[in-house]
């Protein structure tokens, strides 16, 4: 009764190919962009943005990334913190050899680097398939953090091997640095989140995504239908390395101002972005929002309810931290193996039929 | 589902803010889990405990009392960013995280907002050089400092030349481990030893490889750069490969009781660096026990008691504390901001007499800060382990670093911060 999907009538192509062909899913994306560019700019503080919107919004980037590779394209990766590494290293060298060129040039041209890196990566994918490729791909992010550690070239010969952003601005604002707004923060990863989320739910739909789909669910068959699987592979290694280096770029750049490899983009952040991915559902573009957003807000919120509400000791607030966050990964991948984006679904499904049973 | 879980974290927040008062607020960033927590609680007490020690029985500094909320980091550059974030709206005096990697992450920002950095002994070095540093401070002494040290020493050991010794330095591969290198790559261009540079990837619990070199190459000496189980690793590796622990420094952060505990007996003779004195036996202890352990307000579980961690966060709150009375008795009032808490710490001027008044004779070099000079004496002693006794003894006097080679390399760092920065030096 609430979630109609019928009685939405198109008259023409344009109208029926549209992102959104369903009408109250449209409002309801409208209703998102409208809170997301027009009220939240205005309430955000620093804490919010550094703490949760930020990330947020950088992890969302990550798990869309990922999720084309892993979700759509079904080949399994482990190597998501080197790909952001290779970003946040790239965005380093392009900020500090061209400082005229505006930021947001840099960030993109850090998503080309990385989605290069990522093709050349991928290619093993032809021949290995399942937990090999994921072994692959681990040797990648090994590899990776390994090289920007040992070649002095990549951190401009610091001594303590440490990347630190300078300040640049756009238009006239600072977007990296110190004395960047949260405002400036938030809004900047949130328009690259929009253009990034837009062509990655386009993409999905049209006929690249359908071959991505296509190899997932059973790759000979894909290729009697006449799918090449070499270029499938390898656009869903480029797209989704491309996302991934843009999350990397940001995630040192704009939120934390100064990163060094082996912390930053260790095996840990492979295996955050990989939960998402699982968590808020394969195969899916909300389903990364869903994910990103559990997993960043999830601990916050927890140590300011133990913390700050209820005056815990730090430890055991962030050993109980763990252990909930742990605990309910496991309850949700028993309960809905198909993430939250599957609770989503059936949420829409009952909203259909109701107040009806049937 | 996530609205609702929005109006909660909202409620949570609001209730966190409103516990911020009017007290003078110096932030505890510390790290009570992970790989690193056998030595971030140690510190983490003993920085607690000074400052509860201080408003127990003065009801704080100058009548102010002092709030040391604390913030678990696990040693997290992202927790880190929360931490400093969730703290400074509360008009925090100083931050001392306690990280090289959030240090780092913290120079720039706390530099925009107005807070005061405190990294005693770790963090960025050229942070000495308070005309490009204004808003960070590393004294009493920096990893170059203890790089240098270490050397002397051994150059005292050895009748005055090291010619043709050969040293490896284990450390942590990260940018607190590849802090010395550097220094020791001129001190070793200086002095005629070769140096060869063994990291460990971080956390270290893997260290076979590294040993393995060692025991074929057999260095006259080892340095280490390590921190949390990184050394307790190291420690027990040298004791497997025979290695004499006598030949073995490890700087300020891999010289603790929780780093040669697991090895036993066999880390009889293991030496670190220390630019503090250690042990229960100064005349603070006999206030601590009456104000703070018996009363039951010790932070943590209260066991650290004097061991070298301990006394070094105690070190740091009392340098903190002691900043922050120079600052009120040059603003004339108690309430003093984070503006006049800088020029606090910037003419610091901690002798012998006031270390003795504090109930910590020859605890501390003295220090004489000034605009330029945020770096301190830059001298530290030698500590060995006594497994007997269980005890860390000094077995040389006060060695002052090496200006000659380090003042330069200052110079140079600091120059290259400035300039991708565009900071004008101060202080002319």
């Amino acid at each position: 009764m609430f979630y109609r999907e019928a009685g939405d009538f198109k008259t023409s192509y344009r109208a029926d190919s549209q992102t959104f062909p369903i009408r109250l899913d449209r409002m309801g994306f409208w209703a998102a962009m409208l809170i997301a560019y027009a009220v939240v700019p205005f309430v955000i503080d620093d804490y919010w943005a550094n703490a949760v919107f930020v990330p947020f919004l950088i992890y969302a980037i990550a798990a869309i990334g990922l999720n084309i590779l892993v979700g759509f394209a079904g080949q399994v990766s482990l190597g998501t913190g080197g790909f952001m590494a290779v970003g946040a290293y790239a965005v380093y060298k392009l900020m500090t050899a061209f400082p005229e060129v505006p930021f947001f040039f840099h960030v993109i041209l850090a998503g080309g680097v990385t989605a290069c890196v990522g093709v050349l990566f991928g290619l093993p994918s032809l021949r290995i398939k399942g937990f090999y490729l994921a072994v692959a791909t681990l040797a990648a992010q090994f590899f990776l953090v390994w090289l920007f550690n040992k070649v002095p070239w990549f951190y401009n010969y610091s001594a303590s091997g440490q990347i630190t952003a300078p300040d640049r601005t756009m238009l006239g604002i600072y977007i990296t640095g110190a004395q960047t707004s949260a405002v400036a923060k938030y809004l900047f990863c949130l328009v690259i989140l929009t253009l990034v989320a837009l062509v990655a739910r386009n993409l999905t739909r049209g006929t690249v995504g359908r071959k991505w789909m296509a190899i997932r669910d059973m790759d000979i068959a894909a290729e009697i239908i006449g799918v090449n699987p070499l270029t499938a592979k390898v656009t869903a290694f480029a797209v989704s390395s491309f996302f991934i280096g843009i999350a990397g770029a940001l995630l040192f750049s704009v939120y934390l101002g100064a990163a060094e490899v082996g912390e930053a983009f260790g095996i840990n952040k492979s295996f955050l972005v990989l939960f998402m991915v699982i968590i808020g559902g394969l195969g899916s573009i909300f389903g990364s929002f869903a994910g990103a957003a559990f997993l960043v807000l999830l601990p916050v919120f927890l140590k300011n309810v133990l913390v700050g509400a209820f005056g815990w000791p730090t430890d055991v607030a962030a050993h109980l931290e763990l252990m909930i966050v742990g605990a309910l990964i496991i309850l949700f991948l028993i309960v809905e193996p198909h993430g939250l984006a599957q609770l989503w679904r059936i949420a829409k499904e009952k909203l259909r039929l109701w107040p009806f049973p049937h | 589902m996530k609205k609702t879980f929005a109006a909660l974290a909202a409620a949570a927040l609001i209730a966190s803010a409103q516990t911020a008062s009017a007290d003078l607020t110096v932030p505890n960033l510390s790290y009570r889990t992970g790989s690193y927590a056998a030595n971030g609680i140690p510190y983490a007490d003993g920085f607690a405990d000074y400052f509860t020690l201080l408003n127990e029985r003065d009801g704080g500094i100058g009548g102010e009392k002092v709030a040391v909320p604390e913030c678990e980091t696990a040693y997290n550059t992202e927790k880190g960013v929360e931490c400093y974030e969730s703290t400074k709206g509360q008009a925090a005096l100083a931050y001392n995280p306690l990280s090289t990697g959030i240090t780092y992450q913290l120079i720039p920002k706390v530099t925009a907002d107005h807070h005061v950095l405190y990294t005693p002994g770790y963090g960025r070095t050229s942070a000495a050089n308070g005309s490009v540093f204004e808003w960070v401070f590393n004294y009493p002494a920096n990893y170059w400092d203890g790089a240098s040290v270490a050397v002397k020493y051994l150059l005292d050991e050895n009748g005055g030349s090291l010619e043709g010794k050969k040293i490896a330095l284990v450390y942590h591969n990260s940018a607190y481990g590849k802090e010395p290198i550097r220094t020791l790559e001129e001190l070793a261009k200086k002095h005629g030893f070769s140096l060869s540079l063994l990291p460990v990837d971080p956390p270290g619990q893997e260290q076979k490889s590294q040993w393995l070199q060692i025991r074929r190459d057999k260095p006259d000496y080892v340095l280490m750069w390590g921190w949390g189980v990184m050394n307790q690793v190291a420690i027990q590796e040298a004791v497997n490969i025979r290695f004499p622990m006598e030949h073995m420094i490890g700087v300020w952060w891999s010289g603790s009781e929780n780093d040669v505990g697991p090895a036993g007996d066999k880390a009889n003779g293991y030496k670190s660096i220390s630019f503090h004195g250690v042990g229960d036996e100064f005349p603070i202890y006999a206030d601590l026990k009456q104000y703070v352990f018996d009363p039951g307000k010790a932070a943590g579980a209260g066991d650290n008691l004097g061991n070298v961690l301990y006394s070094r966060g105690m070190y740091a709150a009392m340098i903190i504390s002691e900043a922050i009375r120079t600052a009120q008795d040059m603003a004339g009032h108690a309430a003093v901001t984070p503006d006049e808490v800088r020029e606090g710490f910037e003419n610091l001027n901690l002798t012998e007499a006031r270390l003795t008044e504090l109930g910590l004779p020859g605890f501390a070099q003295e220090i004489h800060a000034s605009c330029a000079d945020h770096g301190g004496p830059g001298s530290a002693m030698i500590l060995q382990w006594d497994a007997g006794t269980k005890k860390w003894g000094a077995v040389s006097d006060w060695i002052t670093s090496d200006a000659d080679v380090l003042d330069p390399l200052i110079a140079e760092d600091s120059a290259a911060f400035a300039a991708e920065s565009g900071i004008t030096p101060r202080c002319q």
